[in-house]
């Protein structure tokens, strides 16, 4: 087993178009490097060059923010999904975005 | 009951009642682990965010920011639009709100019932983008007043004040607070007031998890942190995903017969999660979470009936909180 990623679209250019990857590693900043080998770059747009995690990123571990967790150093193991989003700005101004992208949306693909 | 001078007198003093259905049982002799509904819906536009629109007005007419006949600039068409365009009718102002073209009719509907005026910006960038016009917007007419509620102190203020105490006298044993996060002020604001009062209180955020076209972003650089949030007031941060919220909005009004929108799903989630584990770790706790508002304005989504799969489809690509 091993762990999986959930890699936002615009980061999807560093894995080749793939929305779910695997990786391993015993904390966040280890499975970060592991999936640096086969996606070169990724790393560098989640890690700042001071070593911490970007601001306007965000990485949750089984739906749980990192950030609570250790951050980098947050514990990871086999069978764990880890999904990757961008900071949005949520709340109250939803329902306007909703009907902005779900119009959107329409024209590019509906599921 | 009580009786009340105006409408905006009636904003909060909200009830706090017990979920015995929902709560997780605990085995015999383990301290109790009990749910609390804080219910949000009965301010009176119907959310939370009668508070901090309220609290904002106030505070800008205190200040001298504010005067009769101005107009007030906000990027918004969800609650705190709803909100503010209630409060500024009352108050007399003029309320512009901003937000993408295409919104849907009954968005714009109601906004205008309640007497505010609207502005489109671009669709495309979600709502980043929006906030970014509206701030541009803001910049050409240096005589509108922006309340701005993802940077404004008196929307977390509103909270510090009101849900706060509100909470801690109708809970003086609570160990838990779970909330919503969008701007952030619900959370930094009772967070902040429950933590100065109740040592060790843990205080949850739960925020939606939405379809990856509701985020609009090209590139990372473009995301967008409230200027409210201060990562230290919480201590637990939960992502939640449109079919655990649907499955627990549903949960909610079957077992409690509470009948909230799917934000309150995505809270109660998280609420759940961490009253789990206090039966599993066989600790006594009090969890208060937020109703953030009522169904009404979701039906039309369709996602409270059929399947799971089903309302998963009708909310894809929506931001349904």
């Amino acid at each position: 087993m091993a762990i999986e990623v959930r890699i936002p679209t615009i980061l999807r250019n560093y894995t080749g178009g793939a929305k779910v990857v695997e990786g391993a590693g015993d904390t966040l900043s280890d499975l970060l490097s592991d999936l640096d080998g086969k996606y070169s770059g990724l790393r560098g747009r989640l890690v700042t060059d001071e070593g911490g995690l970007h601001r306007f990123v965000n990485v949750y571990v089984n739906d749980e923010d990192v950030r609570f967790l250790g951050s980098l150093n947050a514990k990871v193991s086999d069978g764990d999904t880890v999904t990757i989003l961008p900071a949005v700005a949520g709340g109250a101004f939803g329902f306007a975005a909703a009907a902005a992208i779900s119009s959107h949306a329409a024209t590019v693909a509906v599921r | 009951m009580a009786r009340y001078e105006s409408l905006l007198d009636a904003c909060g003093g909200t009830p706090l009642v017990g979920l015995p259905r929902l709560s997780p049982a605990v085995p015999e002799g383990a301290p109790p682990v009990r749910l609390w509904a804080k219910l949000e819906d009965r301010n009176p536009t119907g959310s939370i965010k009668d508070r901090p629109a309220m609290f904002m007005v106030r505070e800008a007419e205190r200040a001298g920011r504010l005067r009769p006949g101005d107009t007030i600039l906000e990027p918004t068409s969800g609650n705190t639009g709803i909100s503010l365009a209630m409060v500024a009718k009352l108050r007399g102002y003029r309320l512009v709100c901003v937000m993408p073209e295409n919104v849907s009719t009954e968005r714009v509907q109601l906004l205008r019932m309640y007497g505010a005026e609207i502005i489109f910006s671009p669709a495309a960038g979600g709502s980043n983008q929006a906030v970014a016009t509206a701030k541009q917007i803001a910049a050409e007419h240096p005589d509108w007043v922006t309340l701005f509620q993802y940077g404004n102190p008196d929307n977390a203020r509103a909270h510090y004040e009101t849900t706060g105490p509100e909470l801690l006298h109708d809970l003086p044993t609570i160990t838990h607070f779970v909330a919503g996060l969008g701007t952030t002020g619900t959370l930094m604001g009772t967070g902040r007031y429950l933590r100065e009062k109740v040592e060790g209180i843990e205080i949850i955020a739960a925020e939606p998890r939405y379809g990856e076209l509701v985020y609009g972003l090209r590139n990372i650089d473009e995301g967008y942190v409230p200027e409210l949030y201060d990562a230290t007031v919480l201590t637990r941060r939960f992502s939640v995903g449109t079919r655990d919220a649907v499955l627990r909005t549903r949960q909610l009004v079957e077992v409690e017969g509470i009948f909230a929108g799917f934000s309150t799903g995505a809270i109660l989630h998280a609420a759940l999660a961490v009253a789990h584990q206090a039966v599993r770790d066989g600790r006594r706790a009090d969890v208060a979470f937020v109703v953030a508002d009522g169904g009404w304005k979701y039906l039309s989504t369709g996602a409270y009936g059929g399947t799971l799969a089903d309302a998963e489809d009708a909310l894809e690509g929506q931001l349904w909180a």
